[in-house]
């Protein structure tokens, strides 16, 4: 495992719950341009980034798919896995090659269903990631770099 | 220091965006005393008027030089100078990052936009001792890809890290999309010994300081550079007043522990 995902797993989650999840993962090596997952499919599975880069779309109708945001190492890859009805928001695709653990959603789920302690760890974890990718879209919104401000390089007049 | 614009010769001209122009200078008789990075400049453009400037490069790396964007009578008017054109300077004015307490710690750059612009000559200055810092990052966020400015230069700076978002990507963009703070989680840093140069618009430096902050930085050790109105860049006149702050004189490079709370107030 890579110092990145210990450190990130270890803020989310205790010891022995991170390596009982970890126990049950299953090491994936992805070519460039491998679909993980399409909007409105069923989620279930999915992964932590060990090493490359995953891209978020959405289907827009008459458009090019566009990315919304781009998952690197470290990062999880999918949540709709742990609400009901478990049917994907987004899609996804690897952008580079990517190594990741890969993880059953449905194990997962039974799992926090006979254990309660580690049922909340895991719903802490996922609502950790939820909470950041919120607050990233957030600022977003507000057009982070959009500021009329910036004075110091002509913003002034 | 002088109150009076120095005449200096434009002698170098480069577009780094539509928007965005370099101009290196050199003065034409007496030169400003050393700029350190961070530090600005009150840039005069003969006939409409002057404008505060950070360098985006020092006198002893590569010569003065700074990064304007087009957005106003003066910055368009200094943006349409040529090679062999005079403009006028006065300072150097206010703070500067600060580097030398960040020796023997990890080094993390944080830039949205043309913010990367003062960070610059910082960068420059930590990868030229690459024995004296921990590990060197930099991380830029951008609206769109055509935003970006010093392209090139990030991908041959020899750093630990180096991670380019944006937030519109466009066909031709096959890099990280979203906020840079998300970078952060990629970026290798101990927060217990690093120390981070964050330079921006102020709702990404918010952002990123606050993350950062959560992370386990001291916000001591955050260093920002606070955008206000500045007239006189001598204390004087009052315009660039942020709470018990001079942004001029007292900034524009703070730390966050004194950032933080002035910039969470609605009116100031």
């Amino acid at each position: 495992m890579t110092p990145s995902i210990t450190l990130r797993l270890e803020h989310a989650m205790p010891v022995e719950h991170r390596e009982r999840l970890l126990r049950i993962a299953r090491e994936v090596d992805l070519k460039p341009d491998t679909r993980l997952f399409e909007e409105g499919g069923h989620a279930d599975r999915f992964w932590i980034v060990r090493d490359g880069t995953v891209a978020l779309d959405m289907h827009v109708p008459g458009r090019r798919t566009p990315v919304i945001e781009t998952l690197g190492t470290g990062d999880l890859v999918g949540w709709s896995w742990l609400f009901e009805p478990y049917v994907w928001q987004l899609g996804a695709v690897t952008t580079t090659r990517v190594r990741a653990y890969e993880f059953d959603a449905v194990a997962v789920r039974l799992m926090c269903d006979d254990d309660a302690e580690f049922g909340r760890a895991v719903g802490r974890w996922v609502g950790r990631v939820l909470s950041h990718r919120l607050n990233a879209a957030r600022a977003r919104l507000v057009d982070l770099y959009g500021s009329p401000a910036a004075f110091l390089s002509g913003g002034a007049g | 220091m002088t109150a009076v614009p120095v005449p200096h010769l434009v002698v170098d001209r480069r577009r780094d965006t539509a928007e965005t122009v370099t101009l290196r200078l050199e003065p034409v008789g007496e030169a400003l005393a050393e700029f350190a990075p961070g530090q600005f400049a009150m840039v005069h453009c003969f006939g409409r008027g002057e404008i505060p400037l950070s360098v985006s490069s020092v006198q002893g790396t590569g010569g003065l030089a700074h990064t304007i964007r087009s957005v106003g009578a003066v910055s368009d008017g200094l943006c349409a100078t040529r090679v062999g054109d005079v403009v006028g300077l006065r300072g150097p004015y206010g703070t500067s990052w600060e580097l030398e307490p960040a020796r023997g710690q990890d080094v993390l750059v944080v830039a949205g936009g043309i913010g990367l612009a003062p960070l610059r000559p910082l960068i420059l200055g930590a990868l030229a001792e690459p024995e004296a810092y921990g590990r060197v990052s930099v991380l830029v966020g951008a609206r769109t890809p055509a935003d970006l400015i010093s392209r090139e230069e990030l991908e041959q700076w020899a750093t630990a890290y180096t991670g380019v978002t944006v937030d519109w990507p466009d066909t031709g963009w096959h890099g990280d999309v979203g906020v840079v703070t998300q970078l952060l989680g990629r970026a290798p840093f101990d927060p217990d010994r690093t120390w981070a140069f964050v330079c921006g618009p102020e709702p990404m430096i918010r952002a990123t300081a606050r993350d950062l902050a959560q992370r386990g930085v001291p916000p001591e050790r955050i260093r920002v550079s606070l955008e206000r109105n500045m007239r006189c860049a001598t204390g004087h006149c009052g315009h660039c007043q942020l709470g018990p702050l001079l942004v001029c004189r007292d900034g524009p490079v703070v730390g966050w522990e004194q950032a933080q709370p002035l910039l969470s107030v609605r009116e100031l």
